[in-house]
């Protein structure tokens, strides 16, 4: 089974080549080869276990974190090793930010949640300019209207649709240049989730955006590029109206219409 | 291709590409019993082509709802998206020929009782080229065969080619004897209906490659030149 290679080529955000991930004993990624263009939405898609969670993880080295994960081959970000020594993996991820499934907002202050990136890594001289900040991101996020006048209430307090916004919000605080989405709807209702596709589809202006889903949809609907993944490798990377109406390999063709046996 | 998970969307677009086959055999049938009423004076036979036109509108009006039932409750993707897509294009094409067989039968029944007549050989010559193509292209649906709509797509030029002389003979005819005008007009429309009935079989042809491949067929089809008015 041949990977169907990607023809379409701009310059690269983040670049994998021959990308392997092992836990321990078990082999998660095989030799994953994906260009992801800055500016864009990529959709990661694929059944579970499929290693589309697991080459997100490793844009931010999330795996890192994993007892056991070893990662060879290679990953850039705008050309340098995310994996070099000398990457300082605090600094990577305030360019690299994440979103996750649940929304995990800080058992904090609305305003604390979004303050809290750029006051670790100092980017507000003052009250003033950490103000401007959190409020600006709060206002990207779509947040704005909704909790300007409750900055100080907490945070896990608001519904599961602000949450997630609310983590936006402190992902986007700290300027970054890559914002990595792990299913970040899965727990929310449909309105709530067609408030984040919007935010996704402003947010691609200002930043290169990864995310993983399991809502076909969803992918359809958000990214313009599609990466399938089946078994750990790399099937079909394509344009997204490509992938879902004219995917040239049979697994892909197989899964977004529902025949895996 | 392997099934789908949910074995009831699989019974569902197997029904969609039978209720389209049913279509396609009726409109078959009414474009041939049109002919054969314009060859053997049979008012009758025309009656019944008029009257046959409803079923296929009905049919195409069951599919249209049907595909749309399916775009709204499966969100079908890649080739179930292009197979319904393709039902709901290949299903207006089929109405159109349904059309161009009544309109037949009508003139058919005009014809019949002009006093004057005119030779009607070349217009059935023409009418069987093209019911074979309708015939190919529909078995071409049915057995999902591209290659088949590849040679229905290219053969609309022998269509053009014999229309342009079917359309010279019958102007020929008029100059020749005024009284058979009326006639032979008749059968230039029948004749112009003809070619466009070949026109949707070509049309069928490339919906049916998108369906299959994803793409339109490559390279421009074979035209031939159908204003009639040829050097």
């Amino acid at each position: 089974m041949n990977m169907i290679v990607d023809s379409v080529q701009g310059p690269s955000k983040i670049s994998a080549k021959a990308l392997d991930v092992h836990y321990g004993e078990k082999q998660a990624l095989f030799g994953v080869d994906l260009q992801i263009r800055a500016g864009e939405v990529t959709a990661l898609i694929g059944p579970s276990g499929c290693g589309k969670s697991t080459f997100l993880r490793c844009v931010n080295r999330m795996n890192d974190l994993v007892e056991g994960a070893r990662v060879s081959g290679s990953l850039t970000l705008d050309g340098t090793d995310i994996y070099d020594r000398i990457i300082d993996v605090v600094q990577l991820r305030a360019r690299v930010g994440m979103v996750f499934q649940k929304p995990n907002p800080f058992p904090k202050s609305i305003y604390d949640n979004v303050a809290y990136g750029p006051r670790i890594h100092g980017l507000a001289q003052d009250q003033a300019e950490l103000d401007e900040i959190v409020m600006t991101s709060l206002e990207k996020a779509g947040l704005l209207n909704e909790v300007k006048d409750r900055l100080q209430e907490s945070g896990t307090g608001l519904s599961g649709g602000q949450q997630q916004r609310l983590c936006i919000a402190r992902a986007i605080a700290v300027e970054p240049e890559v914002i990595l989405m792990d299913e970040p709807c899965s727990a929310l209702d449909p309105i709530a989730t067609a408030k984040v596709e919007e935010l996704i589809d402003e947010l691609r202006e200002n930043f290169t955006i990864v995310i993983v889903t399991h809502s076909m949809q969803q992918a359809a609907r958000v990214s313009q590029r599609t990466a399938f993944f089946h078994l750990g490798k790399l099937i079909e990377v394509g344009d997204t109206e490509q992938i879902f109406t004219n995917p040239q390999h049979p697994l892909t063709q197989g899964y977004i219409t529902g025949r895996f046996g | 291709m392997s099934d789908h998970t949910v074995k009831s969307y699989d019974e569902e677009l197997a029904y969609l590409t039978s209720i389209l086959a049913r279509m396609g055999g009726i409109a078959e049938a009414q474009f041939a019993a049109a002919v054969q009423a314009l060859a053997k004076r049979d008012d009758d036979l025309a009656q019944r082509v008029i009257a046959g036109d409803s079923r296929i509108d009905e049919l195409d009006q069951e599919i249209q709802t049907f595909a749309v039932r399916l775009l709204a409750l499966r969100q079908p993707m890649a080739s179930d998206l292009r197979q319904i897509v393709s039902a709901l294009n290949i299903s207006g094409e089929i109405e159109r020929i349904g059309d161009y067989a009544a309109n037949l039968g009508k003139r058919c029944l005009i014809l019949n009782h002009l006093p004057v007549t005119a030779p009607v050989a070349g217009v059935i010559r023409l009418a069987e080229l093209v019911r074979g193509l309708v015939k190919d292209i529909l078995d071409a649906y049915l057995e999902r065969d591209v290659a088949k709509a590849i040679r229905v797509w290219s053969r609309d030029e022998e269509v053009d080619e014999m229309y342009n002389g079917v359309f010279r003979d019958l102007i020929a005819q008029m100059t020749e004897d005024s009284g058979t005008i009326t006639a032979s007009t008749h059968l230039l429309f029948i004749a112009k209906n003809i070619e466009r009935i070949g026109d949707h079989a070509t049309n069928i042809a490339e919906t049916l490659h998108f369906q299959i491949v994803g793409t339109p067929p490559k390279g421009m089809r074979p035209k031939g030149n159908t204003i009639g008015a040829s050097e």
